[in-house]
């Protein structure tokens, strides 16, 4: 079981048989009043999304997924194939279902496919990669103590702030699950 | 894996400059107005029960919620003006908006009330914004606001009648209360100019004095900008048994709903008859210089967040 104060962007509950995921999380508390916990919800199967505000005295269920290692292979058609490297089996996942991972699916890379009564569902991409930079400004040197980040493309096409002095070719290590820069990958 | 977070500290680096220059400011501030800045201890026996606020426990005292308990000992001392800057801790409070240790800025005044505080207000963040060199403050928004004298002023009565269409009385019966107030109130309050919340239902008065006009409500105040709560001001309770009878009803609702129940606070209940009628005041030092250096999450303007150390 789950309180109130375990929920998080990206936590899977259980509402009515359904698994869900919060897709969005805010802490909100008027300082002498109750907390809020307010979520925007996303059925993982269905797909439909709603808000949804909890309570402290909230509980829930841990939705019943299963988790299995496969290679991603191709996208196409906006359908995204993977492969369980044991069975051989192939798995396809809309556009949708991928998500936000769409920005760190690098070729041949390692995911966990979930799965809801051997259906997938969706995807989870290591949480942290190395990705190579593909688009960045010069660094104009002199620059580097105000402070100031500058906006990278990578490999996958992501879009993301890092340091100044991080140059086109370099690789770079991103956290996924926050989507930004971690730091530089020497070699 | 180790995380290097030196770039994100550099990236912190205009933001806690406009954060110092404000801190410096508001010290300036008090010390030209003949405030006595005080330093009272973080690590205290019994902190004030309130329902909704929750203690972290060190050893078998807390870190402090508020200020408010000791301040409040030494203006039944005979202090007038006094006033702090100091590390609060609140249990589980994290978010956009939001640091389970965040900086307090509290100031009290002896024979005075909460009108009183409403005029600090606007000089202090004035002040600051001058000696700042910036004529007022964007709003997320994309405007402006502006902080010309007098600021807006709004009761909690007429504000859910004007933002939500329901009584605040019925919103406090149904449970929806905060609901409301954070969804449909707060992100309307202080967009062109600071707003001040005024009078609030006398279940949700804690330690202020109730209106004597009108005993429904008490003289509380909440500073709204840019949609955001920035501070909390009484007109204090000075009735001993008032208070300890507000103190008991709040640790029974936290023992209803499972909560830790606090020692009382026996010597401030026993100097408040000594208090003289005072008004004090508590501002989200973070969430000002948020304000200030136009960020939108509490993250960028402290050094260190919990989930970095």
């Amino acid at each position: 079981m789950y309180e109130a104060s375990d929920l998080k962007k990206g936590l899977r509950i259980k509402i009515e048989n359904d698994p869900y995921i919060v897709t969005e999380f805010n802490f909100v508390k008027p300082g002498k009043g109750q907390a809020l916990y307010r979520c925007k919800l996303k059925n993982m199967i269905s797909g439909n999304q709603f808000e949804r505000t909890f309570r402290s005295v909230d509980m829930f269920e841990s939705a019943d997924l299963q988790e299995k290692k496969m290679q991603y292979l191709y996208h196409e058609d906006g359908k995204y194939c993977f492969m369980d490297n044991e069975s051989y089996e192939q798995v396809f996942l809309t556009e949708d279902q991928v998500g936000d991972a769409v920005n760190f699916l690098l070729d041949n890379i390692e995911v966990e496919v979930l799965l809801f009564e051997n259906k997938p569902l969706g995807i989870t991409v290591p949480n942290f990669i190395d990705v190579v930079v593909t688009e960045a400004e010069p660094w104009a040197r002199g620059d580097s103590v105000s402070g100031n980040t500058k906006p990278v493309t990578v490999q996958t096409g992501y879009q993301l702030q890092v340091p100044p002095f991080i140059e086109e070719g370099e690789k770079i290590r991103i956290d996924t699950r926050t989507g930004e820069y971690l730091t530089r990958v020497k070699g | 894996m180790t995380v290097d977070y030196s770039w994100k500290l550099a990236a912190r680096l205009d933001s806690l400059r406009i954060r110092s220059e404000m801190l410096y400011s508001v010290r300036r501030f008090f010390h030209e107005n003949d405030f006595l800045e005080v330093e009272t201890p973080l690590l205290i026996p019994a902190p004030a029960p309130e329902e909704h606020i929750e203690a972290v426990q060190a050893e078998n005292w807390f870190l402090q919620t508020s200020p408010e308990l000791c301040m409040k000992r030494l203006l039944a001392a005979g202090y007038q003006k006094i006033y702090q800057l100091c590390k609060c801790f609140r249990k589980g409070e994290r978010g956009g908006r939001h640091l389970p240790e965040f900086t307090i800025l509290e100031w009290y005044r002896a024979e005075a009330d909460y009108q009183d505080l409403m005029g600090d207000c606007e000089d202090i963040v004035s002040r600051i914004s001058s000696d700042l060199g910036v004529a007022g403050i964007f709003s997320s928004q994309g405007g402006k606001i502006s902080l010309q004298k007098p600021w807006g002023r709004i009761t909690v009565e007429d504000a859910f009648i004007r933002y939500a269409g329901i009584k605040a009385a019925e919103a406090l019966e149904r449970g929806s209360f905060e609901e409301i107030l954070t969804s449909e109130i707060e992100p309307r309050l202080g967009l062109d100019m600071p707003v001040f919340l005024c009078d609030y239902p006398k279940e949700m008065a804690a330690l202020a004095r109730l209106k004597e006009e009108t005993p429904e409500v008490a003289e509380r105040f909440e500073l709204y900008i840019d949609g955001m709560e920035i501070a909390n001001a009484f007109s204090e309770l000075t009735d001993p048994v008032e208070q300890k009878r507000r103190f008991v009803e709040a640790s029974r609702k936290r023992e209803q709903e499972g909560y830790a129940i606090y020692p009382e606070p026996e010597p401030f209940l026993q100097a408040l008859s000594r208090m003289p009628p005072s008004a004090g005041i508590a501002l989200g030092v973070d969430r000002l210089a948020m304000l200030f250096a136009g960020r939108l999450k509490i993250d960028d303007v402290v050094a260190f967040t919990p989930e970095m150390l």
